[in-house]
């Protein structure tokens, strides 16, 4: 330790090459996948059935039905997580029990996805005989990702100066006012970071669509909620590992609709946060 | 009249006594000035008023005060903090502009006629000598404002929800001396008005702008007496002690 300019620049050096691997494979993948991908990517193959055994014709009702998928996701749980959130960090007291929540919750998060959709299969699919459906599909997408919403919406919310609920509350607001006046409009850029996350993470799950919803073929699009569809990730794994002989361009054309559907979505709600963020006053 | 009097207070934090025993009564369109050193319980006194410190959860009470005639835990919390204002130690707007932190209040106590709250937002700006200052600069956001412009926004705000009482906490404590001598202008200017009730650590202030002035040490309330008495022929020892210097 003779030299901390030495050291510092050492550290430096290894901080960066820690950020360069990380980086790295991220930007391989994305590379990769645009380069198969691509030449795929043409109008037919955006808004046509599959046909051929899925060997030709296009994805259109996997893209159609992981968009239903993912809006009934959160449709179903932004409020209820977003409710769940502004509970615990505003009106809970902070005692055992409480705490207890909090951490199972966090805990939920990491809770492997095909158990998930085990307990999708039992509850909505068996239990309510929703059938493999859209509906069961959703909310079991929902369930999954409530502790994601629950607990950025929660450190969203909790990330807002006490002082500013202090002073609502002396000039006489209630708690709830205060909340939706004060707290909530200056939460909102974390809360949509959240669900961008939990987006991501409904759109690209396989697992809890298995058995849920995800249909192997369809020859049409679905009429209701109560009907199966089919999906991008699972149509997918289909592609890739079910059916023979299928050309690598339609695999990774598939999976390059995928992951731009991922993408574009973050990129509106990125422009939502920006937007708030602008307007920011503190 | 009499706006608050207090009867016998104690409270606590957990186990940790911040007032005992504190008997006062506190005279409307007065200013009262309450000084002694830290943790000698002034700000516990003054959060008691508008019940701010019921929001801590390990506070607990005994004793009786009462806000003209009615025991404050009988008081609505709201109703009673709309009545009793408060401005903080550090100035503390709203994430809002200049304009929409003073109308804050004001809409969520019912006034939505656009022009009736401009007339509002106008008049407790200039009650707060403010006004000239920021009148071309009503849709900024309230941070662009000096430190000292924000601390009397901050009064403004309180005036506009049209408050009996006004707890000062040591508003002038991030100040310097000319936004001080503002603050202390317009206290002054609202004596005429409101019942005001200054905590502050600074002695000196206290001596200017407080009719009546009282001395807290340890969570006691040491001694309350006219300011130019208590600054001239104090009573007991440890205020004179205090005002001169000699601890705290």
């Amino acid at each position: 330790m003779k030299n901390p300019y030495r050291t510092q620049n050492i550290a430096f050096f290894f901080l960066f090459l820690a950020t360069l691997l990380i980086v790295i494979p991220v930007g391989l993948i994305i590379i990769i996948i645009i380069q198969k991908g691509l030449p795929a990517i043409n109008w037919q193959f955006l808004s046509d059935m599959p046909r051929q055994g899925m060997r030709a014709g296009g994805i259109f009702p996997a893209i159609i039905g992981t968009i239903y998928l993912v809006s009934g996701a959160i449709i179903f749980a932004l409020p209820i997580g977003l409710l769940a959130a502004i509970y615990l960090s505003e009106y809970s007291k902070d005692n055992l029990l409480n705490r207890l929540i909090k951490l199972a919750i966090v805990n939920l998060a990491g809770v492997p996805s095909v158990v998930y959709g085990l307990f999708g299969l039992a509850i909505f699919v068996v239990f309510f005989k929703f059938g493999a459906s859209i509906l069961a599909g959703s909310l079991t997408l929902g369930i999954m990702i409530l502790p994601i919403i629950i607990t950025t919406s929660r450190e969203a919310l909790e990330s807002v100066p006490y002082s500013f609920r202090e002073v609502s509350w002396s000039l006489g607001v209630s708690r709830w006012q205060t909340i939706r006046n004060i707290v909530l409009p200056n939460a909102i850029p974390g809360i949509l970071t959240g669900t961008i996350l939990a987006v991501g993470r409904a759109a690209g799950e396989t697992a809890p669509i298995l058995f849920t919803v995800a249909a192997f073929y369809l020859p049409q699009l679905p009429k209701s909620i109560l009907e199966q569809v089919m999906a991008l990730p699972y149509h997918l794994y289909v592609i890739s590992t079910q059916v023979p002989n299928v050309d690598e361009k339609i695999r990774y054309g598939t999976a390059l609709v995928l992951l731009t559907l991922v993408l574009f979505m973050n990129l509106v709600a990125i422009i939502i946060r920006y937007n708030f963020r602008k307007k920011k006053k503190w | 009249m009499v706006e608050f009097s207090i009867k016998g207070l104690d409270i606590w934090f957990d186990s940790v006594r911040a007032l005992s025993n504190v008997t006062i009564e506190i005279v409307a369109r007065e200013i009262l000035s309450v000084i002694g050193p830290s943790n000698s319980g002034k700000t516990t006194f003054l959060r008691m008023l508008n019940r701010l410190n019921e929001l801590s959860p390990n506070f607990r009470m005994s004793g009786r005060v009462e806000f003209k005639g009615q025991d404050i835990n009988d008081i609505d919390a709201q109703v009673l903090r709309k009545k009793v204002g408060m401005v903080f130690a550090l100035p503390l707007p709203l994430p809002l502009s200049v304009f929409d932190n003073v109308r804050y209040g004001l809409k969520i106590h019912g006034i939505k006629n656009k022009k009736q709250q401009e007339e509002i937002v106008v008049q407790v700006l200039k009650q707060a000598y403010l006004w000239e200052e920021v009148k071309d600069r009503l849709d900024e956001s309230a941070f662009k404002l000096s430190g000292g412009q924000q601390q009397r926004l901050c009064i403004a705000r309180s005036l506009a929800v049209e408050p009996d009482v006004i707890l000062f906490d040591e508003p002038c404590s991030g100040l310097d001396p000319i936004s001080t001598a503002k603050v202390e202008e317009a206290m002054l200017e609202l004596k005429s008005d409101y019942t005001i009730i200054l905590v502050t650590n600074n002695v000196k202030q206290a001596a200017r702008v407080g009719d009546k002035t009282a001395f807290f040490l340890s969570g006691e309330l040491i001694e309350m007496d006219k300011t130019d008495k208590i600054f001239t022929v104090p009573s007991d020892k440890r205020t004179d002690d205090y005002i001169r210097g000699k601890f705290g």
